[in-house]
């Protein structure tokens, strides 16, 4: 396996330039610039808002700052209240380019996009320089997450990714599961899991936070497809969805952006700190998947049932679909049969082994199906986090 | 699998899912129990594998993912309508469960 070095000592399975616009205002312009530049390599990520907000600058400082990123061009309308100045001195520090336009100082959108294609096709070139050196699979950072799910997810696609987590954190990389909102019932069991006790009632803690802000926000982390598709409760998701974590020891508890530096299995707190006041904890599933990649993910494995199409930027996406009503409607979409473990053609530990074989392979550069269809979902909103508590990353093993 | 259509997923369950679609008025028979569908049972949802009464834990993975709001003979479908989270409740495109639309 060989990976794409970075100045920082990271290492990428992917060689991404991004675009990266810092309020809505700026979107048509970086987007024209992507769409414009011959690279295939060069993608579109963003923030909406003219607020600041300190979590979404911790997630773009994570992006663009990610090991499968060569080089970065922010565009700025020029007024919003993002700090440019601090995300580029990150990703500065972080030995990759940057540049920075401002629309405002550059004589408009025309100008704009023809200064930014200019940047791009440097930073293409510095990017086609970028070492491969050999990368061991103990460097690798996989998250997972479940998108539209049913009755068939929690006993196929579900558990077969756990068995696959339980291999990769054999190998000592990093495997991080998330959204305790769809935890809610599995806490007593999933904090047993934990290293320490004290981790344990962190994540205790975390998923009573997630259904005391689910409650308030009056919906669970439950959409109507779920029902249509067998699911009745939010514990039976939970159940569910839980066991894409598989069987090891729960190393460490971590929130958005926090990039875990030992092997292991980390549960991500996504639920926000405090009073609700930007609403729901993630808006939609790719909302889960960019901070899945802030924290350092390589790549996700994502689950479904009713059948998702979605992929990312910056990390390709493994679609694992439960169902084989939707595997055989869905193919072009799916990566992954495991339809074939509800229909008794193959067991979880098979589809799992199919999967982890699947993993080493996209880590070595070949193209998923939302990769080769192009999808490069990205959704970035307002959140408010504190820092994790000292319990939450126990130091022993 | 119990048969062609439907899975046991722990011993301890109280509910089989349906692993192939059966259509209202088909019968099928569960661990030597013949009993006839009295609604479609698609893929992903659950039927009762003895009888139920309300309030009783519904056991699913071999642990309880909420509680019977009514009385479920064995063979009835296993959702919505006769059972509700002990958590938080859900919602479908037209209400929350519980609240008229």
């Amino acid at each position: 396996m060989k990976g794409y070095l970075r100045a920082d000592g990271r290492k990428g399975i992917r060689n991404i330039i991004l675009v990266t616009y810092l309020v809505e205002c700026a979107h048509h312009v970086a987007r024209a610039i992507v769409t414009d530049s011959p690279s295939d390599n060069v993608q579109l990520i963003g923030f909406p808002g003219c607020y600041p907000n300190e979590y979404s600058l911790k997630i773009m400082e994570g992006l663009c700052t990610h090991p499968n990123v060569a080089g970065v061009l922010m565009v700025s309308l020029g007024c919003e209240g993002f700090n440019r100045e601090q995300l580029s001195n990150t990703i500065k520090a972080s030995g990759r380019p940057v540049e920075t336009l401002v629309i405002q100082k550059s004589g408009g959108t025309k100008k704009t996009i023809a200064a930014g294609l200019e940047r791009v096709r440097e930073l293409v070139v510095s990017a086609e320089a970028v070492e491969l050196v050999p990368m061991d699979i103990s460097e690798l950072m996989v998250g997972t997450i479940c998108g539209g799910s049913d009755g068939t997810s929690g006993i196929g696609a579900n558990p077969a990714v756990g068995h696959c987590f339980d291999k990769l954190i054999e190998d000592d990389a990093v495997c991080i599961f998330e959204e305790t909102g769809e935890l809610i019932g599995c806490e007593q069991i999933m904090a047993e899991r934990a290293i320490t006790p004290e981790l344990g009632v962190e994540i205790m803690a975390s998923v009573e936070k997630a259904e005391k802000y689910y409650t308030k926000m009056g919906y669970g982390s439950f959409a109507p497809g779920n029902a249509e598709g067998g699911l009745t409760t939010q514990e039976e998701k939970s159940m569910g969805a839980y066991a894409k974590s598989g069987s090891s020891k729960i190393h460490g508890l971590i929130k958005p952006g926090d990039i875990p530096s030992q092997g292991g299995l980390y549960l991500m707190d996504v639920v926000p700190d405090g009073e609700p006041m930007f609403g729901f904890p993630n808006i939609v599933d790719s909302a889960e998947i960019v901070e899945m990649i802030a924290s350092g993910c390589h790549l996700t494995l994502f689950t479904t049932g009713r059948g998702s199409v979605v992929g990312s930027a910056i990390s390709p996406v493994i679609k694992v679909c439960a169902n084989p009503e939707t595997y055989e409607n869905l193919s072009d979409d799916m990566d992954i049969n495991a339809g074939k473990i509800i229909k008794g053609e193959a067991t979880v530990s098979q589809v799992g082994d199919e999967i982890y074989q699947m993993v080493k392979q996209v880590a070595q550069g070949q193209q998923t199906k939302s990769e080769e269809l192009g999808h490069q979902e990205f959704v970035l909103t307002y959140k408010k986090f504190e820092g994790i508590g000292p319990s939450c990353l126990p130091t022993v093993r | 699998m119990i048969n062609r259509h439907f899975v046991l997923l722990n011993q301890s369950d109280n509910v089989f899912v349906c692993c192939e679609q059966l259509l209202a008025g088909a019968s099928t028979t569960l661990e030597e129990v013949s009993v006839s569908m009295n609604v479609d049972i698609t893929v992903g949802h659950k039927i009762a594998r003895q009888a139920i009464s309300q309030g009783d834990k519904i056991i699913k993975y071999g642990v309880s993912i909420g509680s019977a709001t009514e009385d479920i003979a064995f063979g009835d479908h296993v959702h919505m309508h006769n059972m509700k989270s002990d958590y938080i409740a859900s919602h479908t495109r037209q209400s929350r469960v519980g609240e008229e639309s």
